[in-house]
C-alpha cells in the first residue's frame, strides 16, 4: 500500500545516475557498498537479476550494521512491471532484470517516486556496449521517462568503481530547486514541466481533457456571475464590451470560449510555446483572431503598461503553479480596474487533495500529467481569502468543483476539500467593498444549469 | 479565404429549412452566420392554390410546438390546417381494431399539406435574412473533412464545395438531405437500409358527403396499410401502400375504378375467414368481462366520390438508420439520419424531434462559448434521438411485417394484440 510521506516534505524527487561497467563481478561489489555508504539517503538500482543478488549478498556480507538500504525485488524474473518493495517507507534498492523495456521505467518511476524522500538518489547500472560506450539509445530513452516523471537526471559514466556517493550527494546540492529570492510569479520550475506538453492543449482527449471539460463549469461560472453585476447585456453576446485578462492561458482552452461570449481577451502565458500554440488555434476564426490577444509574458511584466486596464481577471488552475502568491495578487490588484472581477480556480491542500488530486489523478488513473502539480503548492480557500481580503479584495464566491473520471465531467459541490472556484470583486476607488448583492453559491448553480435556452432570460435579474 | 459560417445545413426540405429557421431565431445565435444550400429553386408560396396538394403529413403536437418556437406555427394556421381528434386502426383480415383519441377530446394531430408547412417555414427564413442566408439552386458536391486532433497546419474547419465552384467553410455542417443523403455518404456513416417492396400511393379525394371529417382512418390489407387522412370537411388525402404492380395498376386505371378500389379497400370483408372471426370474438367477449368499456364498435369511414384528376402519384418506401448520427463538425437529422414506413406517420415528426433536439444543445452550447462542432455536445443530441427513434422505427417496421401476411397464426396473433392493446389504457397511451 503506497503511503505518501507527509511532514511538511511532500511528494520525493529522485536522482539517477548511470554508471557503466563491463565487469559484472567488480560492479556488483562497488555498487553494494555504494549502497551501503549511502544507506538510509540512497537506493540502487541494477539491471540484471543476477547482477543484483550479489550485490545484495555483497552487501548484507559487508554490513557493519549501519542502517542497511532495502531491497525491492521484482516478482518475475523477466518483467519490471512487479515491483514489491520490501520495506515501504524507507529507501531501498531495486533490481531490475535484464531485459527491462522502457514501460519497465515508467513503472519503476511511478511505483518508486511516493515511496523515497525528496532527493533520495537512485544509481543505475547500465549495460554498455563492447565498445565501453553506453547505449545512447536506451539512454536518451531512459531520460525522457524519467524526466516525465520529475526525476533529475545526471547520466555520468565511469569505467571506474565505485562511484563514491558523497560525489552524487554534493551534486544534488548544486542542483536543488532554487529558492524565489526574485520576487516573480513565475516559476522556472514549472515552465520546465509545462514546456514538455506545449502542443497538447487541444486534444480534447488528451492530456488536457479534464481542462476542456471544465470550461463546462468554469466558463458559465464566469459568465452568469458576470451577467448579474451588469446592467445591460444582450444574451446573443453576454459578454460583449468586457475587457478580460487570462493570466496562465496556456493554448487558450479558457480564453477561446469568453471571447466567443463577446469579450476582449488578453491571452498571458510564460511559455512561449504554449502562446505559439494558443495564436495558430485561434488564427483560423477570423472573430476569434480578432477579438484575442497572446502575450509571452509574467503577470509582473504587463504591470506598468495595464496599470488598471482589465474589467475581469480570470487565473484558472494557476495560483497553485505560481512561486509567490502575494505577488500574483498584488499584480493581479494593480492591472484590474476598480470594482473589477477576479476569478480564481485552484486546488486546496488537503490529505484528500493529495490522496485524490495527486496520487489518483496523476499516477493511478493518469487523468493529469504526472508531476503537473506539487502538493506543497496547493493553495487552501482560508489562505487565499486572506490574502485576496488583506490585498484590497473583497472575496464574493467560493464554491467547491468535483470531477467526475467515470463521466470525464466536472461539477459543483459544497465542500471545498478538493478543488474550487473563487470570485472576488476589487474595492472601488474609495475603498468601499463591492456590490453588496452579490449572488449566493446556489443561485449561481441554478443559473450554470438552466441558463442556455432562450427561456431563461427573464430569470437573470441585477 | 472562403467565407466560413458558424452552421451549414444541407438541404432546403421541410425539416433542413426549420433547422435553420430555428437556429436562425435563437437568441444565443445572435450573432452567428448561418446558411442553408438547397439545390432547387426558391418557390414562390404567395398563395395557396384552391385545389389541396397530393403530399401532405400528419402532424404531432410536439412538432407543432417546435414550429410555434420560431412563428411558424402562426403561419400555417393562417394558411390552412385540419386537426384531427381520433384515429381509427383496423385490420383487414379480422374484427380487430384499435382507436386512439386523447380524453379531453383535444386534437391529436393535425394534417398539413407539406407545401404549407414550407411556405411558413420560407416566411420565417425571410425574417431573419441578416442571419441566415441561403442558397438557392446550390447543390454541394464535395466535402472535405477536418482532421479531429488538433493538427494545427490544416484548417480546422469542414470545406464544402459547391456545384457551381464556389466555397464555403463551415464549423457545424447538418445533414437534412433525404434519405439518399450526401452528407452520410462522403462522412462515411454506415446506414442500414432496406427497400420495402412497396410503393406508396397518393392522391386527394372527395367525399361523398360532408362530414365532420376529424378521424383520420388506416386499415391494414394485407398488400399494406391504406389511409386516410382528413384535409377538409369535404375532401381527405390517400396514402396507400402497396406492392409496386398494384400501384402503378392503381395509378394506371380511371378514376371511376380507382375510387372503387379505395372503397372496397375500407369497407370489403373479403379476407375475413370464419376462423379468425369466430377466434376474434371470442376473445373479444372475454376482454368484455374483465374491462367492459375496453371494447368499442368499429365506425366506417367515409365513402369516396372522386378523386382529384392530376393528384396520383407513388414513389418508393424503405426504411433506413444511420449507425451514428455524429461526427467531428457533422450532424445528421431527419431523413438523413431515419427512414420510416409511413404507416405510423411519423416520419417528419421525427425529423422536427431531432430538430429540437439538436437546437437545444446548439444553443446551450453557443451560450457556453463552447466550439459549435465539437463532439461533446452532439453526442448528446445522438444518444437522446437514438434512444428516442430507434425503438419507433423498431416498431414501425415490425408492425410493417406483421401486417403483411394472411396468415392465419400471425393473423390470429395480431387481432388478439390489437383487441389487448385497444382495451389496455396504459399502452395505448404510451403509443
Amino acid at each position: 500500500m503506497l503511503k505518501p510521506k507527509f511532514g511538511g516534505k511532500g511528494p520525493p524527487r529522485l536522482s539517477a545516475l548511470n554508471c557503466q561497467n563491463c565487469s559484472p563481478e567488480p560492479q556488483s561489489r562497488a555498487l553494494g557498498c555504494s549502497a551501503r555508504q549511502g544507506s538510509g539517503k540512497g537506493i540502487l538500482v541494477f539491471l540484471g537479476h543476477s547482477l543484483a543478488l550479489s550485490a545484495k549478498g555483497d552487501t548484507a556480507a559487508s554490513e557493519t550494521g549501519s542502517s542497511k538500504p532495502a531491497w525491492m525485488v521484482p516478482k518475475r524474473k523477466h518483467s519490471g512491471s512487479c515491483l514489491e518493495p520490501s520495506h515501504a517507507e524507507s529507501p531501498g534498492v531495486l533490481l531490475i532484470p535484464q531485459r527491462s523495456t522502457a514501460g519497465c521505467w515508467e513503472s519503476l518511476a511511478c511505483r518508486a517516486s511516493p515511496l523515497l524522500e525528496r532527493r533520495s538518489c537512485v544509481v543505475c547500472a547500465l549495460p554498455c556496449k563492447s565498445d565501453g560506450h553506453a547505449d545512447l539509445s536506451f539512454q536518451t530513452g531512459l531520460r525522457g521517462i524519467l524526466q516525465d516523471y520529475n526525476w533529475k537526471i545526471q547520466l555520468k559514466s565511469s569505467s571506474t568503481l565505485p562511484v563514491s556517493l558523497t560525489e552524487m550527494k554534493s551534486s544534488m546540492l548544486t542542483a536543488k530547486r532554487p529558492l524565489s529570492t526574485s520576487h516573480s510569479s513565475v516559476d522556472s520550475e514549472e515552465i520546465k514541466k509545462f514546456q514538455l506538453l506545449a502542443h497538447k492543449w487541444w486534444d480534447e482527449e488528451g492530456e488536457y481533457s479534464a481542462l476542456h471539460s471544465m470550461n463546462d463549469i468554469r466558463v458559465p461560472f464566469i459568465r452568469d456571475t458576470l451577467l448579474s453585476i451588469s446592467c445591460n447585456y444582450h444574451l446573443g453576446n453576454p459578454l460583449s464590451g468586457v475587457k478580460i485578462l487570462d493570466v496562465g492561458c496556456g493554448g487558450g482552452l479558457l480564453s477561446e470560449p469568453l471571447a466567443r461570449l463577446g469579450a476582449s481577451v488578453t491571452g498571458i502565458d510564460p511559455l512561449e510555446d504554449n502562446i505559439r500554440t494558443a495564436d495558430r488555434h485561434k488564427s483560423f476564426d477570423p472573430v476569434l483572431a480578432k477579438r484575442i490577444q497572446y502575450k509571452s509574458s509574467s503577470l509582473e511584466e504587463i504591470v506598468e503598461e495595464s496599470m488598471e486596464t482589465f474589467d475581469v481577471i480570470v487565473a484558472s488552475e494557476v495560483v497553485e503553479h505560481v512561486a509567490d502568491l502575494e505577488t500574483f495578487i498584488k499584480c493581479c490588484s494593480q492591472v484590474l480596474k476598480p470594482e473589477g472581477s477576479l476569478f480564481i480556480t485552484t486546488i486546496n491542500k488537503t490529505q484528500l487533495s493529495y490522496a485524490l488530486g495527486i496520487v489518483v489523478a496523476e499516477k493511478i488513473m493518469g487523468i493529469v500529467p504526472e508531476g503537473t502539480h506539487e502538493w506543497e503548492k496547493f493553495v487552501p480557500p482560508e489562505e487565499l481569502e486572506h490574502l485576496l481580503e488583506s490585498n484590497g479584495f473583497s472575496v464574493k464566491t467560493v464554491n467547491g468543483m468535483l470531477y467526475n473520471p467515470l463521466w470525464g465531467s466536472w461539477s459543483w459541490m459544497e465542500s471545498t476539500s478538493l478543488n474550487y472556484a473563487v470570485h472576488a470583486v476589487k474595492s472601488g476607488a474609495q475603498g468601499q467593498s463591492g456590490p453588496t448583492d452579490a449572488p449566493s453559491e446556489m443561485d449561481i448553480q441554478q443559473r450554470s444549469a438552466t441558463a442556455g435556452t432562450a427561456g431563461t432570460a427573464s430569470d437573470i435579474t441585477v | 479565404a472562403q467565407p466560413l459560417y458558424d452552421v451549414v445545413v444541407s438541404g432546403g426540405g421541410m425539416v433542413g429549412s426549420a433547422m435553420a429557421a430555428a437556429l436562425g431565431h435563437d437568441i444565443h445565435f445572435h450573432d452567428k452566420k448561418i446558411a442553408l444550400l438547397e439545390a432547387g429553386p426558391r418557390k414562390e408560396y404567395d398563395h395557396m392554390p384552391d385545389s389541396y396538394s397530393n403530399r401532405v403529413s400528419s402532424i404531432s403536437p410536439g412538432s407543432a410546438t417546435l414550429l410555434s418556437s420560431f412563428g411558424a406555427w402562426d403561419h400555417v394556421c393562417s394558411l390552412r390546417l385540419k386537426p384531427f381528434r381520433r384515429m381509427q386502426v383496423w385490420d383487414a383480415c379480422s374484427e380487430a381494431m384499435i382507436i386512439f383519441e386523447k380524453d379531453d377530446l383535444d386534437d391529436m394531430g393535425y394534417i398539413v399539406e407539406n407545401d404549407v408547412i414550407m411556405s411558413a417555414l420560407t416566411k420565417q427564413l425571410d425574417a431573419v435574412a441578416d442571419r441566415v442566408e441561403v442558397f438557392y439552386r446550390s447543390r454541394a458536391v464535395g466535402y472535405t473533412w477536418p482532421l479531429p486532433s488538433h493538427s494545427c497546419d490544416t484548417s480546422p474547419w469542414v470545406q464544402i464545395q459547391l456545384a457551381d465552384g464556389r466555397r464555403l467553410q463551415t464549423k457545424l455542417l447538418i445533414g437534412a438531405d433525404g434519405h439518399n443523403s450526401v452528407v452520410r455518404k462522403e462522412a462515411e456513416i454506415k446506414n442500414i437500409e432496406h427497400q420495402y417492396d412497396q410503393s406508396a400511393v397518393v392522391a386527394t379525394l372527395h367525399l361523398s358527403e360532408a362530414t365532420d371529417n376529424n378521424v383520420a382512418w388506416q386499415r391494414f390489407l394485407p398488400t399494406g396499410p391504406i389511409a386516410l387522412l382528413p384535409l377538409s370537411d369535404t375532401a381527405s388525402s390517400l396514402v396507400w401502400s402497396t406492392s409496386h404492380e398494384h400501384a402503378s395498376e392503381l395509378l394506371a386505371m380511371d378514376e371511376e375504378s380507382f375510387v372503387d378500389s379505395i372503397n372496397s379497400a375500407f369497407w370489403s370483408n373479403i379476407n375475413h375467414s370464419d376462423f379468425i372471426d369466430t377466434a376474434g370474438a371470442m376473445f373479444r367477449s372475454a376482454i368484455s368481462l374483465l374491462k367492459p368499456s375496453g371494447t368499442a364498435v368499429r365506425q366506417l369511414p367515409p365513402s369516396v366520390a372522386k378523386v382529384d384528376p392530376e393528384s396520383r402519384a407513388m414513389f418508393p418506401l424503405g426504411m433506413g438508420h444511420a449507425t451514428e448520427y455524429v461526427q467531428h463538425r457533422v450532424a445528421l437529422i431527419g431523413d438523413a439520419a431515419h427512414r420510416v414506413h409511413p404507416l405510423a406517420g411519423q416520419g417528419v415528426n421525427l425529423g422536427f424531434g431531432d430538430i429540437a433536439c439538436l437546437a437545444h444543445h446548439l444553443s446551450a452550447a453557443a451560450f457556453n462559448g463552447s466550439d459549435l462542432g465539437s463532439l461533446k455536445h452532439l453526442l448528446k443530441f445522438e444518444t437522446e434521438r437514438q434512444r428516442h427513434n430507434v425503438s419507433l422505427i423498431a416498431a414501425t417496421d415490425l408492425l410493417k411485417r406483421l401486417y403483411s401476411t394472411r396468415l392465419a397464426p400471425l393473423v390470429l396473433l395480431r387481432t388478439w394484440g390489437l383487441q389487448a392493446t385497444n382495451a389496455l389504457p396504459p399502452v395505448k397511451v404510451r403509443i
